[in-house]
């Protein structure tokens, strides 16, 4: 069925509808890794967004059970040019479109998505509609009216995503381990547990707005702030915890825990015009000068003005100089912008958890031994 | 951070000669890596022996060494030079040999040469099999199990314990030399035996088989400071057992997860994080398709065929990088120069998909066996970008100038089912995409076909897919056609021409149908021996013959064009639009929401240059070199310039080099767009070799300006009849002839004329062929095969004219001819001009001869007329001088006479076609006074890749590539010509340790006689063949007699004893013949095979002089 990409612009795109047969509306971000789709559909930060892939050919490995990153999707829509009806590859299970079918998913394919990606960088975020192609005459009418029957037509995004994502309940992800790191989910990727029980940690995964009292029950000897979607800013009531919990507990934040480590220590975060959605954004370690090639997804960005001289600056991007990683000056707390675990993207940075470890061990009173 | 002061000199090693398994890129990597030195503030000091690159211009380095690529040549350089650091991961192979043997030598340390970027002992470690294993075994990273072996005991013996299949790599050897997959025991022995005996260092790895597995590679980079990055990875589409130079190759890969993708991409990290690479690299992995396993099948510590590949996929120009790195600079230091606003510490992000398609030399040579195996056999590769699998396939097809358009070989489509199976069942080789195709066509299933090859059922599906497509179109008419249908099989890629050649073919009407697959039989015989013109003109003369209903391209393009169908130009941006990009590098898609007519009036007044496209014997990277300089000239005269060409291995597609690069197949449908779309006002054909001027016709019917000579001049020199025509009018002699369809009129064509003939069939291009015959039983046989060959076209029949050619290049504007030089062949006419030795200037023409020569120049030029470049090959006969062929273009020779003269042969060209005047262009005019110096070219052969190819010259062209041999005195140019060549002259050679095995047909034994004297008197040892002994002996010579029989010419060889081999044949292709068994044989044991008289003498020449050649450069 023929459908189309309505922005709050006016720009339309048409494009083939796929998965789900609804209407789909949500914040259009691009993310251009070449390879990744399956974790990029699964990873709650790009909840109500529609995600756009940069890279033509979607869907050609098919979907497989070992590379979700949630158990669904909690993106609003998915956009690519192509996507592919005959996967091959021997984990596939089945296709794009059926997946999202099966997932309640808005798709549109056959879309100029590199026509969409330059409206994208040139206007800045917008907000969008898939509609079916007969819907869309209402959506253009709609758009005629005046400014702020506009404003209701292209509505702001929902504030309280993270509430939405986050685990219901405190489970135990990884049982055994020496040492033991509470990650607070605040739409977090499965990687990042994965990560940390492959570092050998015990991980138990708690709800975003767990109590700083229940999490000291859980006798943790680290925090794991997660990754997760929309403005940081909207999680302010979760501050104390946090900061408390960095008083008490080394800890590590990716993405949202980052910017959320910025914000409780006084920091201040920011929208960025589009964002850094990708696998190839090259982070400079101001320590060691080394560039790594990472994993992004994030829309907001920590800001250096009137910047906190409890933090310090440990990473930025090479591109736009923007803060990629920050570490508390007394205590056992750094965060990064950008997703050590990976799931889709490069893996040299995985050596952050490493470095966490040591500082969960330096609290514990032992020193990390490991081979190199 | 800068390794040395900013103004340092620094020696630069290219490398040398094109050969198959290193050609055109690394003059793409060396001129990249002169100017990104130059741009830093060196000063750089080149090396190469191939004058046909740009990287030996005079304005690319501060000094050019065009000099044998030897470490007596560089040690002697570096001697005069001084030059503080030494580049060599640049220069391919070749380069990074003589870096680790200069080093090993001493001479570095002696001179305090630093060697810059990756350490020698990193490349040690990759190239070293043994310790390449080791460190792969330290790294835990798993390679296929494999032992090295430096005999064929130890090779036995390992086979035992690991069992068939095997493959074998012989280390230290170009494009995999002399490697290959053994399947039964007879097979790795001669593998073995082989490759032993090529390696220069003796040593054969072997290895379990994991054939059929995902082949990967992974271009990747890191800086001195340990940050690494890729650039791209690729997919063969051909699984383990293709060379990857052979493979069809996407980028990036197609059917890995991102955790199979990071996988790879971490053990590549991890694998030059050890070797402490600083610049590019190259790994390759074998992907088992049914599970997480892999093995590193190969690393590369220096700039590839791949990463120029990987280079013009993504835009990211990784040789310009390395360089820089090699200097010391980081890639968070070095911007990007794609985006310009960003850093080189990134990796590229693709929003389209890249094809690269191998071109094989197997139409020049159907006697090469055309299988494929580990051993690269490909002279060139195409490349194209589309925003779909099938868009950029179609394009990568019709790009490579073989006759096809599509997925749809007519040789194969003949094939009977059984043929057909029997062929996919069987090795690889260069038409198994079309036998897939085929066979899909045939109903076999993707999963049968899967199974059968190992090709992914991705690009099956794929495969499959274009196969209905194509059933659609044949059961559709162009009428009933709708906008929308026709638009979806564009953004699949077909060709106007592919989708008028089927359209309706499977309608209703049998009438059409009928009529329809005549003409496509006719058109595809006619591709299939053809240049693109000449089957055009054929195409049009039988669809003149048909109903109206039949629809040609003309038909298929208005349709188009009515329905507002045209293809969008995309950039390669690097990032996938995240970025404004300012690099205007473009390729066509149909994909996408139409463009907006551009509004800006454009500023400038627009030239485009259309390109040579793939290197293939007979049409090398010299045209890209023309390419690149009229590019240039234009920008000189204040054109805006747009170029245009598919060879991702050359400069001429570096984005730095026109205004505007299209990455595109060189079709009329592809080139006209272009033009279009920029509103091109000049379009230069003149300079792309005989691909862009097979165009020139369609564009002009189109409408298009052709600048310089005029189409009907052209015609006047490419037109047999024409031409013929203008020589008598000018009373200008040629060389009598006539036509013949069968043996009969063959026969007594022939003996009107007088043996000894040329015979070769109409339309043919580089002599593809050609054939000197000397009786009339020589005459039947090939007949018999060149009808075959000729496929119903007359066969021409010369008088051979067994004279001294002259080959001429010279630019005229219609009013006065320049002549900067001539070039005289050392070998007699009769080998192909690009297989012969030359020397400029003339050293054995009389005054009276060059005049006249001269004077023909000028009058044909004038006639023609030529504004532009000509090239003519004139051949002088007992003082009388014969027009031999007219080229109203650039020709091969041109570079060369363009450097060794200083005459900017391209740039008067260029500035004559502008409408400049000859005159007042500052070279003056007619012959232009010769140098001082003597220069002398010598083909390069690649013969040890193409088994089964005769060696001997001859009329048809075999060479891939040529060096320039510059010295005071013709015997020292010979000298040096031969070195670089890899035909020792000097103290290795003529002395009594040298063994010489001559074998003299009973045509030449006469003339060889005296030639055999003079080795003898050298003090070389001579050993001959029976016939030939005994004349010797009668000469009183002492000779060593061997048998006429392969075992004893074999075993004589292996002992050891023979360092170079002297064949005249009676009869060349012939392989059931003694003479070319053991020219074979030579081969396989790399020796140098000397197969005309005249090479001999002038070789000769060379060793009696014993002269100690001075390095010269060329810079003034």
């Amino acid at each position: 069925m023929k459908g189309c990409l309505v922005l709050e612009n006016g720009r339309v795109f048409h494009g083939d509808l796929i998965g789900a047969t609804q209407q789909a509306y949500g914040e259009v971000v691009f993310h251009t890794g070449m390879t990744g789709y399956q974790e990029i559909l699964t990873d709650p930060s790009y909840a109500g967004q529609i995600v756009v892939m940069t890279y033509p050919l979607i869907g050609n490995c098919g979907l497989n059970v070992r590379d979700f990153e949630a158990q669904k999707p909690w993106l609003t829509g998915f956009i690519t040019s192509e996507a592919c009806d005959l996967p091959s590859h021997h984990e596939s299970e089945g296709t794009l479109a059926d997946y999202l079918a099966k997932q309640g998913i808005v798709g549109l394919t056959g879309v100029d998505t590199r026509r969409l990606v330059q409206t994208i960088r040139q206007h800045g975020s917008l907000k969008g509609y898939i509609v079916a192609q007969d819907q869309r005459e209402h959506l253009v009418a709609g758009m005629t009216e005046t400014a702020s029957e506009k404003g209701s037509l292209f509505p702001a995004l929902p504030r309280d995503t993270v509430k939405r994502v986050t685990t219901p309940t405190i489970y135990t992800h990884t049982k055994h381990g020496d040492s033991h790191v509470v990650l607070l989910d605040f739409g977090a990727k499965a990687n990042i547990a994965r990560s940390l029980a492959g570092i050998g940690c015990r991980v138990t995964v708690v709800p975003a707005t767990t109590s700083f009292d229940k999490i000291q029950a859980l006798e943790p000897d680290g925090i794991m702030l997660s990754n997760g979607p929309g403005d940081p800013q909207d999680c302010a009531d979760l501050l104390p915890t946090i900061r408390r919990l960095g008083e008490t507990y080394p800890m590590f934040g990716i993405c949202l825990g980052h910017q959320l480590i910025a914000l409780a220590y006084g920091a201040r975060t920011e929208k960025m015009k589009f964002g850094h959605r990708g696998s190839n954004h090259p982070v400079k370690s101001l320590a060691t000068g080394q560039v790594w090639m990472t994993s992004q997804n994030h829309g907001y960005t920590v800001s250096e003005a009137d910047f906190p001289a409890a933090l310090t600056v440990t990473h930025r991007n090479v591109n736009d100089g923007t803060v990629e990683g920050i570490a508390h000056a007394e205590l056992p707390v750094f965060s990064v912008q950008f997703h050590p675990e990976a799931a889709p993207g490069p893996q040299e940075s995985y050596e952050l958890f490493l470095q966490f470890l040591v500082l969960i061990r330096e609290r514990k009173g032992q020193q990390l031994v490991y081979a190199t | 951070m800068y390794t040395l002061p900013k103004d340092a000199k620094l020696l630069v090693i290219g490398s040398g000669p094109i050969v198959i398994g290193q050609a055109a890129e690394f003059d793409y990597a060396g001129t990249q890596a002169c100017k990104a030195l130059r741009e830093e503030g060196y000063q750089v000091v080149l090396v190469n022996s191939n004058p046909a690159t740009i990287m030996t211009d005079t304005d690319v380095a501060d000094r050019v060494y065009i000099e044998p690529l030897t470490v007596a040549t560089l040690t002697a350089i570096i001697e005069k030079e001084r030059p503080q650091g030494l580049l060599a991961t640049l220069g391919g192979q070749t380069a990074l040999n003589l870096a680790v043997e200069l080093s090993e030598a001493g001479v570095l340390e002696r001179y305090g040469v630093q060697l810059l970027g990756t350490p020698l002992a990193s490349i040690k470690q990759a190239e070293d099999r043994q310790l390449f294993k080791d460190l792969m075994e330290q790294l835990e990273q798993p390679i296929p199990e494999s032992e090295i072996v430096h005999s064929l005991e130890e090779g036995l013996q390992f086979l035992e314990q690991i069992g068939l299949p095997v493959i074998l790599r012989p280390a230290y050897t170009l494009g995999g030399t002399g490697g290959g997959i053994a399947e039964t025991m007879e097979q790795a022995i001669s593998i073995l035996t082989r490759g032993l005996k090529q390696s220069p260092i003796g040593q054969v790895l072997v290895e379990r088989s994991i054939r059929g597995w995902k082949e990967i590679e992974y271009e990747v980079m890191r800086d001195g400071n340990g940050t690494c990055i890729t650039i791209c990875n690729m997919e063969n589409v051909d699984p383990v057992g293709v060379h990857t130079g052979d493979s069809i190759v996407v980028a990036p890969s197609q059917t890995l997860t991102d955790r199979n993708y990071q996988m790879l991409r971490t053990a590549a990290l991890t694998i030059i994080r050890a070797l402490k690479i600083e610049g590019g690299c190259n790994v390759q992995f074998a992907l088992d398709p049914y599970s997480d396993r892999y093995c590193v099948i190969e690393v590369n510590s220096r700039v590839s065929r791949s990463s120029a590949l990987a280079s013009k996929a993504t835009g990211y120009p990784i040789a310009k990088i390395a360089a820089k790195i090699a200097v010391g600079l980081q890639l968070d230091e070095i911007v990007n120069p794609v985006t310009g606003r960003t850093y080189a510490a990134f990796e590229p992000a693709l929003d389209y998909l890249v094809v690269k398609v191998p071109r094989w030399p197997f139409d020049k040579f159907p006697q090469a066996a055309r299988t494929l195996g580990t051993q690269m056999k490909a002279t060139g590769e195409v490349m194209a970008l589309g925003r779909n699998f099938e868009e950029a396939l179609q394009k990568a097809l019709r790009s490579l100038e073989i006759g096809v358009d599509g997925v749809y070989l007519a040789e194969v489509a003949a094939w009977s089912d059984e043929v057909l199976g029997a062929y996919l069942a069987a090795e690889p080789d260069d038409r198994r995409l079309f036998a897939l195709a085929e066979a899909l066509r045939r109903g076999v299933t993707v999963a049968q076909l899967q199974q059968g090859t190992q090709v992914d059922a991705w690009f099956l599906h794929k495969l499959a897919g274009l196969v209905e497509l194509e059933s659609q179109l044949k059961q559709m008419t162009l009428e009933e056609m709708t906008a929308e249908q026709l638009l979806l099989f564009k953004k699949k890629g077909f060709a106007d021409t592919r989708i008028a050649a089927l359209i309706g073919t499977q309608v209703k009407s049998m009438e059409l149908q009928v009529e329809k697959s005549a003409e496509q039989q006719v058109a595809v015989a006619l591709s299939e021996q053809q240049d693109t013109a000449s089957a055009m003109t054929g195409l049009l003369q039988v669809s003149k013959t048909h109903p109206a209903t039949a629809p040609t391209p003309q038909d298929v393009r208005a349709k188009r064009l009515a329905a507002g169908i045209k293809p969008i130009y995309t950039l390669v941006d690097t990032c996938a639009a995240e970025f404004e990009s300012s690099t205007p590098y473009y390729f066509s898609t149909y994909v996408g929401e139409p463009e907006e007519p551009n509004s800006e009036p454009f500023s400038k007044k627009k030239a485009m240059v259309v390109g040579s496209g793939p290197i293939r014997i007979g049409q090398g990277i010299e045209f890209d070199y023309c390419s690149v300089h009229a590019v240039n000239a234009l920008k000189r005269l204040g054109y805006e310039t747009v170029i245009l060409n598919n060879n991702p291995e050359t400069v001429s597609t570096d984005f730095d080099t026109a205004d505007s690069l299209y990455f595109e197949p060189l079709t009329a449908e592809d080139v006209l767009a272009v033009i279009e779309r920029e509103g091109v006002e000049l379009t230069f054909v003149q300079f792309g070799g005989q691909t862009a001027i097979n165009l020139a016709s369609q564009l002009a019917e189109a409408g298009v300006k052709i600048a310089g000579t005029s189409l009907a001049g052209i015609h006047a020199a490419e037109d047999r009849e024409e031409f013929r025509q203008l020589l008598d009018r000018l009373a200008i002699p040629q060389s009598v002839g006539g036509t013949a369809t069968d043996v009969t009129s063959a026969l007594a064509t022939a003996k009107r004329i007088g043996y000894p003939v040329m015979v070769r069939p109409s339309y043919v291009i580089g002599g593809q062929a050609m054939a000197v015959v000397y009786s009339d039983e020589e005459l039947v046989r090939y007949m018999e095969r060149a009808t075959d060959v000729g496929q119903g076209h007359p066969i021409l029949i010369d008088r051979y004219l067994a004279g001294k050619e002259v080959e001429v290049d010279a630019v005229c504007d219609g009013k006065n001819v320049l002549i900067p030089g001539l070039f005289e062949h050392i070998e007699r006419a009769g080998v192909h001009s690009g297989d012969s030795m030359s020397v400029y200037p003339p050293q054995s023409l009389s005054e009276e001869e060059v005049r006249t020569i001269v004077s023909f120049t000028e009058k044909i030029a004038l006639h023609v007329p030529v504004v532009g470049l000509l090239n003519i090959q004139f051949v002088i006969v007992d003082g009388q001088v014969y027009v031999l062929e007219v080229n109203p273009r650039a020709s091969r020779t041109v570079p060369i006479l363009s450097k060794v003269t200083g005459v900017p042969l391209v740039d008067l060209a260029v500035r004559v076609s502008c409408g400049e005047a000859l005159a007042e262009a500052g070279y003056g005019i007619g012959l232009y006074p010769a140098k001082e110096y003597v220069v002398v070219k010598a083909p390069v052969f690649s013969f040890a890749k193409l088994t089964g190819l005769d060696i001997q010259l001859s009329p048809e062209m075999k060479s891939t590539g040529e060096v320039l041999g510059i010295g005071a005195t013709y015997e020292e140019a010979l000298a040096k010509a031969f070195v670089g060549a890899g035909i020792p002259v000097g103290a290795s050679a003529g002395s009594f340790s040298t063994g010489l095995l001559v074998s003299i047909t009973d045509r030449q034994k006469a003339e060889a006689l005296p030639l055999l004297e003079r080795f003898a008197a050298l003090g070389m040892t001579l050993f001959a063949t029976e016939g030939t002994a005994r004349l010797l002996i009668e000469a009183g010579l002492h000779v060593h007699t061997v048998p006429r029989d392969e075992e004893s010419t074999q075993s004589l060889l292996k002992s050891g004893a023979v360092q170079f081999v002297l064949n005249a044949p009676t009869l060349a292709q012939d392989p059931t013949r003694l003479g070319y068994q053991l020219r074979r044989f030579t081969v396989e044991m790399k020796l140098p095979c000397l197969t005309s008289l005249d090479t001999a003498a002038a070789w000769l020449q060379a060793l009696e002089a014993k002269t100690k050649p001075i390095p010269m450069y060329l810079n003034v």
